[in-house]
């Protein structure tokens, strides 16, 4: 059954662009609406009918998940929810997928925001996946949310010395004295790894400046793909890795599946995203050729 | 005064922020003030809720056009900021997160700024597939180059990059599509924006030390206001 | 009033209404009849809502205009309320007052006078709003200025200059192997000779070229006019790499609400 609804969409999605491309070289305007209906269907067809491909990871995502492997379980790693549910098809995923690698490796997570909106994400990952896939992960002991403060830069500028300076307490009000996890941590430069994930200001960039760089601590973003090339600039040096847009988190999710093969089972929203996402892909290239070739065909026509 | 005053504060909590860095006595006024900084960050935040309902209720007042819609606006925010100042729906008690599961404000998060803020970008899906039909030529050698670069990065980043050239020997690794996606990231695209980076934050720490030094008061406004 | 937009609305209105009758039967098992109307009407107004601001994708409309409006004034209370339990009572009351801090429940920290200052500044800050006291909120603002301007000085120098060109400093010949693995592997792994000695060398051009691109003081002629115009290509190379990363992060924020529309709101999902 999906395979021939891939196949009808397939042929409605490409005969339509080849009826595009003949209307466009005969010099008729194509309504932005049926371009519109063009990246529709294109996504909706690929969706509804489950289109999954295989993922190779790439070095610069091996990396992170090569780093959380081989810290010695216990490590510290602070996770941070610096984004909102504009970004959330894209870096949600690689939030979720960071939680279960440290859990599973045993690792001790801290989970913060500097964005407001990020909070409530933070929870969503605490209620649908540390609370259901690790119920033995005590809070306190396994892991711990911090929450949400404002200023930005001015949070991170305070817990690179003090913690507790900005955080008297956690995310529930109680005293970080309190919390066995915080034990042996005064600032973030106890931290072994910060895996920052977001995509605006302040985001991963705001992490290397004022956590990575001056405290020497690993850092390895998740973002959103319309930073993510302006993060290159900083690694391999002062971020470890990074994972790039739903792709990034997509290699993540099959590294993730290939050696724990517990997480066959669940869910993997990035890699059921890549069908939708090549196809759309397709159909953007497609117009840009559609596009070019009738500019091209005008142009040499003028010249005649 | 008007003036002279915040020049004096700026100039004060920069030269006392960057001194915090390489000064240990300074340390303990640098965080103290990050703290200030994140307070009146709220306070910020109050501005523009503020000013948000200052512009929308003069707007229903005097009924201007769409006004009906600036009386959603108000029940939204009213709604909201009911819902998270007072926690209501929440656990019981005041000591509870704000956004704890079944909190008014948690459910209105989820099924109203959630849908609306993802769906807002979405919409640049369909605008982007338009601009790429209709402006995206390759009318120079500039322009050509751009447009090659995107096409390796919209096949690379694909599973299709892999299909179409993964027979490539391993010794020609690099003529395969997802691997010269991730060659034009690392080299060329770094490159690119390295040159920028340092260009800008030469840029920041410029204009960071003139506005220290008071060089620089467009911040204040003009002298009227 | 005219009919048309009526018997739209009440179309719309009508349909939505089905399907929360239709999603409030599908709760979970275990719920409470309250708790799946709840969900029900919670589920279909979300799907109202995507489908609102889809429909400007059409042209604008009253449905995309109730939904941003709507927008606008729920993310700006979200923010407040945040900000106010986070920030201000979490941070600040423990430490200038005793009775707001047993009152809002949260342990006094000690008293610590000069955090009045950030309150007061915030009230300064909060006179923008009236029409005489607006100056006063330039102590605020110089307050804000000022620290951006400390905070982002030495990090900026650091990371974004100095770290940027120390990182561009690498090495030409990278574990040299001889002529023979140069000519013949052009492998993208570290063993691959060609593309790591092209490598780097490139990285070290383009950045240098690209710099020169943005130097305006001197004209662009002769060499440096030469490096100027590599530099651009360079440039153009990384603004397409943006351009194809852009398309890919605004298709997958389509892919997710398409996702929740097909899935979470009409199940019509295979596999």
């Amino acid at each position: 059954m999906t395979n021939i609804g891939v196949i009808i969409s397939m042929v409605f999605i490409f005969g339509g662009l080849l009826a595009i491309m003949i209307y466009s070289l005969r010099g008729k305007d194509i309504d932005r609406r049926i371009i519109f209906l063009f990246v529709f269907i294109s996504v909706a067809t690929s969706v509804i009918f489950n289109v999954e491909f295989k993922e190779y990871p790439t070095v610069i995502v091996k990396k992170v998940f090569d780093k959380i492997e081989s810290l010695p379980p216990g490590s510290k790693v602070l996770i941070s929810f610096d984004f909102d549910p504009a970004m959330k098809p894209e870096v949600f995923p690689m939030a979720n997928a960071f939680v279960r690698h440290c859990l599973v490796k045993g690792h001790k997570i801290y989970l913060m925001t500097i964005w407001a909106t990020g909070q409530a994400l933070m929870n969503e990952t605490v209620e649908t996946v540390i609370k259901e896939e690790f119920p033995d992960a005590v809070y306190g002991e396994d892991y711990v949310t911090l929450g949400f403060k404002a200023g930005g830069v001015g949070v991170l500028n305070v817990i690179i010395t003090d913690f507790r300076k900005m955080y008297p307490t956690d995310e529930h009000g109680t005293s970080l004295d309190s919390i066995p996890l915080f034990a042996e941590v005064k600032s973030a430069k106890d931290l072994d790894l910060v895996l920052p994930i977001g995509g605006g200001q302040p985001g991963p960039k705001e992490w290397i400046l004022f956590i990575g760089d001056p405290g020497d601590v690993p850092i390895a973003p998740g973002l959103a793909a319309v930073v993510a090339p302006l993060i290159y600039p900083y690694y391999p040096k002062q971020a470890i890795g990074l994972l790039g847009g739903v792709k990034g988190a997509a290699e993540y999710e099959s590294l993730l599946r290939q050696v724990y093969p517990q997480f066959q089972d669940v869910p993997a929203p990035a890699l059921r995203m890549m069908g939708p996402q090549t196809m759309a892909h397709i159909v953007i290239m497609a117009f840009i050729v559609i596009g070019n070739i009738t500019y091209f065909r005008s142009r040499r026509r003028g010249a005649e | 005064m008007k003036k002279q005053i915040p020049i004096l504060i700026t100039a004060t909590v920069g030269t006392v922020l960057v001194l915090s860095v390489f000064f240990p006595p300074a340390k303990m006024l640098g965080e103290d003030f990050s703290l200030f900084f994140d307070i009146i960050a709220v306070f910020a935040f109050f501005l523009g809720g503020g000013n948000l309902v200052r512009v929308h209720f003069i707007k229903v007042y005097r009924r201007k056009s769409d006004w009906v819609y600036s009386v959603v606006t108000l029940v939204g925010f009213t709604m909201m900021l009911a819902s998270g100042l007072f926690k209501l729906g929440g656990p019981p008690g005041i000591s509870g997160s704000v956004t704890a599961d079944g909190s008014y404000l948690n459910t209105m998060f989820i099924h109203i700024i959630a849908p609306l803020s993802s769906t807002m970008y979405a919409l640049l899906a369909f605008f982007v597939a338009s601009a790429s039909y209709r402006a995206f030529r390759a009318k120079n050698r500039e322009a050509t180059i751009l447009l090659i670069a995107a096409f390796v990065i919209l096949l690379g980043r694909t599973p299709l990059g892999m299909m179409a050239t993964g027979w490539v020997w391993e010794s020609l690794s690099i003529f395969q599509i997802p691997n010269l996606a991730v060659w034009v990231m690392n080299v060329p695209n770094l490159a690119g924006q390295r040159s920028i980076l340092i260009g800008v934050g030469l840029g920041v720490v410029a204009m960071s030390l003139r506005l220290i030094l008071g060089m620089d008061r467009t911040y204040l406004g003009g002298d009227n206001d | 009033m005219r009919k048309g937009p009526i018997i739209i609305t009440a179309a719309v209105a009508l349909f939505f209404v089905i399907s929360w009758i239709i999603k409030s039967g599908g709760a979970p098992e275990g719920s409470s009849s309250y708790d799946a109307i709840a969900e029900g009407f919670w589920l279909t107004f979300a799907a109202f809502l995507t489908l609102a601001i889809l429909s400007f994708l059409y042209k604008d409309n009253p449905f995309y205009k109730f939904a941003e409006h709507l927008y606008v004034g729920v993310s700006a209370a979200y923010w407040m309320s945040l900000g106010f339990w986070t920030t201000l009572v979490a941070n600040l009351f423990p430490r200038i007052s005793m009775t707001l801090s047993e009152w809002f429940q949260v342990e006094f920290i000690s008293y610590q006078y000069h955090f009045w200052v950030p309150p007061i500044l915030g009230v300064l800050l909060l006179m923008r709003l009236s029409p005489k006291g607006g100056w006063l909120s330039r102590w605020a603002l110089a307050f804000i200025v000022g620290t951006t301007a400390g905070l982002n000085l030495p990090r900026f120098l650091r990371s974004d200059f100095i770290e940027q060109i120390s990182s561009t400093m690498l090495p030409i010949l990278v574990n040299w192997q001889g002529f023979g693995d140069f000519f013949t592997n052009f492998s993208l792994s570290a063993s691959g000779q060609f593309v790591s000695i092209v490598s780097n060398f490139l990285v070290v051009l383009g950045v240098l070229c690209g710099i020169i691109y943005f130097f305006f003081s001197k004209e662009h002629k002769g060499a440096f006019g030469a490096a100027s115009r590599f530099g651009i290509w360079v440039l153009m190379v990384t603004f397409g790499a943006s351009f194809g990363y852009t398309v890919m992060g605004r298709i997958s924020l389509l892919v997710g609400r398409l996702t929740f529309l097909l899935d979470d709101w009409l199940g019509i999902i295979s596999g």
